[in-house]
Order: C-alpha cells, then sequence, then structure tokens
C-alpha cells in the first residue's frame, strides 16, 4: 500500500477527530486531508522530491503528505549541522523544493534549488485545489533519511511506500487510540523515530503535539497543558527529564505511555524514571532506519514483570529491546553467517516486508531478503532481544571479541563516572588496545589506575582498559548517540600513548 | 456483480455507512459484497434505497480487518457501519489481532 492510502483512511475514519494542532486550535482528519491535497498541487509536475530543513511544525505532517500525494520523496535534513554539511545533503537532491524554518532559511542562501519557509508555503495554497490523482506505487521511495553516521559518513536510506505501510498494517491499530487521547513529539523530524511516530499516530487516531525542540521543562508542561497520554523520546531526552524532576514525581495524570528508543539507555537513568512516573506504562522500542523503524518491542508489562522478578533471567529483560514484532523473523549468526541458537551473541539479521535495507547506492538485503544490521546482540529462549552494540566497534584485542558496550556499563557502574566511551586502538601487539575516554562527577580526582582496578575486580584482564583518558565531555548526535568515530579520532592523537 | 480490487482501493457500502480498504486481494474478478450489496468504489454511487439483506449486518468496527478463509483479500474497516463485507456470498471472518504497545 502507498502513503496516499493511509491520507484517504484519515479522512474516511476521523473527518471529525482532531488529529493535529492544539486544544484550542485542532485540526481534524477532514481539514488535514484537504491541506494535503492542496500542498500537493504546488509541487506535483514541478519537483523531483520535497527537502525539509528545519524544526518540528504543528503541520509537518502536511509535508510529508504531500509528498506523497504528489508523488515524490520527502527528504528531512538534519538542520542543526555546520551550513556546508547541510547544503551538502541538500545538493544530493537535485530538483527539490526546500522547505525550511525561518532561522535555517536564513543559512540555505548558496543552495541551488528553491527555498521557502516552510509557514509561506502553508499559506500560499491554493483555496480550491485542483484534484490529482497520486500515483498509488507503493514501490515508489516515500522517505529518505541520512543515516546518523556515528561510525561512517552519513548514507542516504530509501524507505519505500511498502516498508513504510507494511509497519502499520503490521504493528499499528488503526483507530486503536481513543479521540481524547494524544502524542507528543519531541524527535526531530529528519530520525526515523520522528517518521514513524508521525505515521503510526495518525494510523491510530491520535492527536500529534509538536515540540519544535526539546526541552525538558518545556517537555513536562505540555503534557500537563495538552492532556498527553503517549509521548516517544530518545534516552538523552529521558536523562534530561529526570534531571528536571530532580527527584520528584512528575506529576503527569494523563500520560499513559512512555516510550524510548534511538540508543542505549543507562539502568540508573531508566530506573530513576520508573520512580518518577509511577503511573507510566514504559516501552522500549529498537529499530533503525532500514528497517522503517520499530522492530522490537518491550512493553509495559515486561517492564513491571523485571522488576518485581526474583529470577534473573526475568530480571535482565529490562534492558533488552523486547520481543520482535509478529512480523518480523530475527537470525543471530556467527562469522560464517550460520544461525546460532538462543543466548548465544552474534550478528542480528532481519527480515519482513518493512526492512528496507537500501541505500541511494542500491539494497543490501542478501537474496534470500535478509537484512545484516550490523548490530551485534543476542536472542534469549523466550525470544528477547538483547542488543550489544554497532559490530563496527567491535574490539578485537589478541583474538577476543570485546564489545565496548559491556567495558562501558562497568565504568558508568563507577559512582564518580558520569559517561565513558570505550574505543579499539591500533597496536603492535594486540592487533588492538582498549582505551577509555571518561568523564567525571565535577570535582571528582582524575585517577586511571584506581579506575583500571574498579574494572578488573568486575571483567577478566584483558577486557580492562590498557588506557583511561579523562575528558570535560564527549561527542554525540543530537538525539543522543556517541559520536564513536569522533572519540577514536580524538584518542588516536599521539598525544595519548 | 464481479469486480476487480487491489490493494490500496477503497470500498463503500451502498446501503450501510461502512467504509473498507483493501489491504490485499487476489488478481481478477471477485464478487464483493458490503451488507449483501455490491460493495461500490465510488462513495457517489450511494442511494440508501435499500436495506442491509438479512445475514450481512450486525456492524463492522473501525480498525477491524476482515479475511476470507483461504486467505485470499483481507480488508479494513475505516468508517464503522451497519453492513459486513462478503466475498462470492460467505462473510468474510473478523480476523484475531493482539495489539501490541505504541512504541512510537
Amino acid at each position: 500500500m502507498h502513503l496516499a492510502s493511509l491520507v484517504e483512511m484519515v479522512e474516511s475514519g476521523f473527518d471529525e477527530r482532531a488529529l493535529l494542532g492544539t486544544h484550542e486550535h485542532p485540526v481534524t482528519g477532514a481539514q488535514l486531508g484537504q491541506l494535503v491535497r492542496a500542498g500537493a498541487s504546488t509541487i506535483q509536475g514541478k519537483y523531483t522530491s520535497l527537502v525539509y530543513a528545519g524544526e518540528n511544525h504543528p503541520l509537518l505532517p502536511v509535508a510529508l503528505l504531500s509528498a506523497a500525494w504528489a508523488g515524490i520523496p520527502f527528504v528531512p535534513v538534519n538542520y542543526r549541522l555546520e551550513d556546508h554539511h547541510l547544503m551538502s545533503l541538500i545538493d544530493r537532491q537535485p530538483g527539490a523544493l526546500v522547505l525550511a524554518d525561518q532561522h535555517t532559511a536564513a543559512r540555505l542562501g548558496d543552495v541551488k534549488e528553491p527555498v521557502l519557509v516552510f509557514d509561506e508555503w502553508l499559506h500560499s495554497f491554493p483555496a480550491e485545489a485542483p484534484a490529482i490523482d497520486p500515483p498509488f506505487d507503493d514501490d515508489e521511495i516515500a522517505v529518505v533519511l541520512y543515516t546518523s553516521g556515528t561510525t561512517s559518513e552519513p548514507k542516504a536510506a530509501l524507505l519505500r511506500h511498502r516498508h513504510l505501510m507494511a509497519y502499520l498494517l503490521g504493528s499499528v491499530e488503526f483507530g486503536g487510540a481513543n479521540d481524547d487521547e494524544a502524542v507528543l513529539v519531541s524527535v526531530p523530524p529528519y530520525h526515523v523515530a520522528g517518521v514513524a511516530n508521525m505515521l503510526s499516530n495518525l494510523f491510530s487516531g491520535r492527536r500529534l503535539v509538536y515540540l519544535r525542540a526539546f526541552d525538558a521543562k518545556v517537555w513536562l508542561n505540555t503534557v500537563r497543558t495538552e492532556g498527553v497520554t503517549h509521548a516517544m523520546v530518545v534516552p538523552t531526552m529521558l536523562a534530561r527529564i529526570v534531571e528536571a524532576l530532580d527527584g520528584a514525581e512528575a506529576d503527569v495524570q494523563t500520560l499513559k505511555s512512555l516510550s524510548y528508543g534511538g540508543s542505549k539507555v543507562s539502568e540508573r537513568v531508566l530506573t530513576t524514571a520508573l520512580r518518577a512516573f509511577p503511573a507510566t506504562g514504559f516501552v522500549n522500542a529498537y529499530g533503525l532506519t532500514e528497517t522503517a523503524s520499530t522492530i522490537a518491542v518491550l512493553g509495559p508489562d515486561d517492564h513491571r514483570a523485571a522488576i518485581s522478578s526474583d529470577d534473573p533471567a526475568i530480571q535482565r529483560r529490562l534492558s533488552s529491546a523486547g520481543q520482535v514484532l509478529p512480523s518480523i523473523e530475527v537470525e543471530i549468526r556467527d562469522d560464517m553467517e550460520q544461525p546460532l541458537p538462543a543466548g548465544e551473541t552474534g550478528m542480528i539479521y532481519l527480515r519482513g516486508e518493512q526492512i528496507a535495507g537500501e541505500y541511494s547506492s542500491g539494497s543490501v538485503l542478501d537474496s534470500d531478503g535478509w537484512f545484516c544490521t550490523r548490530d551485534r546482540g543476542s536472542v534469549d529462549a523466550d525470544g528477547y532481544l538483547f542488543i550489544e552494540g554497532r559490530a563496527d566497534d567491535t574490539i578485537i584485542r589478541g583474538g577476543e571479541n570485546i564489545a565496548p558496550a559491556e567495558i562501558e556499563t562497568v565504568i558508568l557502574a563507577h559512582p564518580d563516572v558520569i559517561e565513558a566511551c570505550v574505543v579499539g586502538l591500533p597496536d603492535d601487539v594486540w592487533g588492538q588496545r582498549i582505551v577509555a575516554a571518561v568523564v567525571l562527577r565535577p570535582g571528582r580526582t582524575e585517577d586511571a589506575e584506581a579506575l583500571r582496578d574498579f574494572v578488573r575486580a568486575e571483567l577478566r584482564g584483558s577486557k580492562t582498559p590498557d588506557t583511561i583518558v579523562f575528558r570535560d565531555s564527549l561527542p554525540h548526535t543530537d538525539t543522543g548517540k556517541m559520536l564513536r568515530r569522533v572519540v577514536l579520532t580524538d584518542l588516536s592523537s599521539p598525544t595519548v600513548s | 456483480m464481479s469486480m476487480t480490487v487491489k490493494a490500496g482501493s477503497r470500498l463503500f457500502g451502498a446501503t450501510s455507512t461502512t467504509e473498507m480498504i483493501v489491504v490485499r486481494a487476489p488478481a481478477g474478478e471477485i464478487e464483493l459484497t458490503i451488507g449483501g450489496h455490491p460493495a461500490l468504489l465510488d462513495a457517489s454511487g450511494r442511494d440508501g434505497s435499500t436495506d442491509v439483506a438479512e445475514g450481512h449486518g450486525g456492524g463492522a468496527a473501525m480498525g477491524k480487518r476482515y479475511v476470507d478463509e483461504a486467505g485470499s483479500i483481507e480488508l479494513l474497516c475505516t468508517k464503522a457501519g451497519d453492513g459486513l463485507p462478503a466475498l462470492a456470498g460467505e462473510l468474510l471472518a473478523l480476523k484475531d489481532a493482539k495489539p501490541l504497545p505504541a512504541s512510537d
């Protein structure tokens, strides 16, 4: 199916239901449909794609769905990038119309393609839009997303209509939300979670309330004033919300469900959050850009069971990504690409209708349709998926495969430590040696030897960092992923020995 | 009356408010009814001059999926109505679905 069908479904099922906007200024399904048809009429046949370079906007879905109705790809780009990076991404979309927020538009003077401020585009819609027939070819590209490039340069991931609709049809109930439900979107538009958030909540019939950009206090306040029932955050946002609460309960009567995903959450942040939101169900979602968002979910019941259980195997599930969706197949494979039994760690492979596994350079699915995530992990006997981290980050020291996450978890358990990043550096003897970059709490003493002893008490000597260096901060993407390649470059400089 | 449909085709009940979208359909001509009357591909053909046929009412609910025994066709109800869908005279069955927690 095609995203244009989603527009028709929304018009049919939610014609009078508020799907966008605030309590004060709602936009119904019927109004959204009119906006999309009008928006499509301004771009159809004129442009080859619709680029969006800006913050969230209450009417952001009009941009994506207008592009779908007009039969061209929607390409949200990271407006927070430096000017030359941002413009080089836009240059990869010749023939595009570029929509931007006011502030970003002012930075795009050198872009060859036409640039319009999003609000001005909305105001330019004709009152009587000429009817156009959407192409409805679900093999066309719906959305292009640039991967964040934590381990390599950003790649253009392609999501076709059939992938996104397979995700919706396979895991979301159409009209499953009550008409008083609202979801607060604070992930940025250029993140796959932003795209999935938008589509799955429109499909559910849940009103989308947008934060222009994330701020913990504004987030908490908006949950209260807009009667928000659902929200999705990345772990960095969860950490900031917990910080802003400073030990107090969140006082968010309406919030039924809080989902988090996008990178690994620290156990300390999660348990603090569970205490701060005692009446809220927590959901952990795992997915990649290339898998059209979520493929595994740890639901509220799993969270509660893990916290109240005495069984270590069930407790451990709090750090899992949950079970894969019924529409997805998962395999854990060894280095020879042979499937491994339950409990063993290897490379995570996925297959299913929503798995796109395609870049502008071509498809990376194998001949049987399997996608290699390049994430390492395991699946337990009950089907719970545990993610260990990117295979490309794996350190091979003296022939032994070492997951940085395992060492980072131990370092982070030290009371003086706020952040840690473990990488492998070339070593003549060992192949790679382990180096940890650590950020301490303010006022703590830098004692690399004491910290190494602390790690050695938990892990074998071969997993103890050969070198520990201290930094004031570590680099992240703005959705909270550690920029390991930047840390690696920093640590590779000759001053670190 | 025979018709051809494909994934994404919209269907309207002639005598009820029921609206459906085709999720999956067999290729070729099929006989599809809603409320016992031929399903319409366009809402403008509704006239309300007849009633839902006996045994073809009882209510289709929004969000529910309807399938035949062979699994050759799947319809999703986008607007509730009295009329139920049927393929070649056989009522489609309600598809069981376990709702998943909202993850985004």
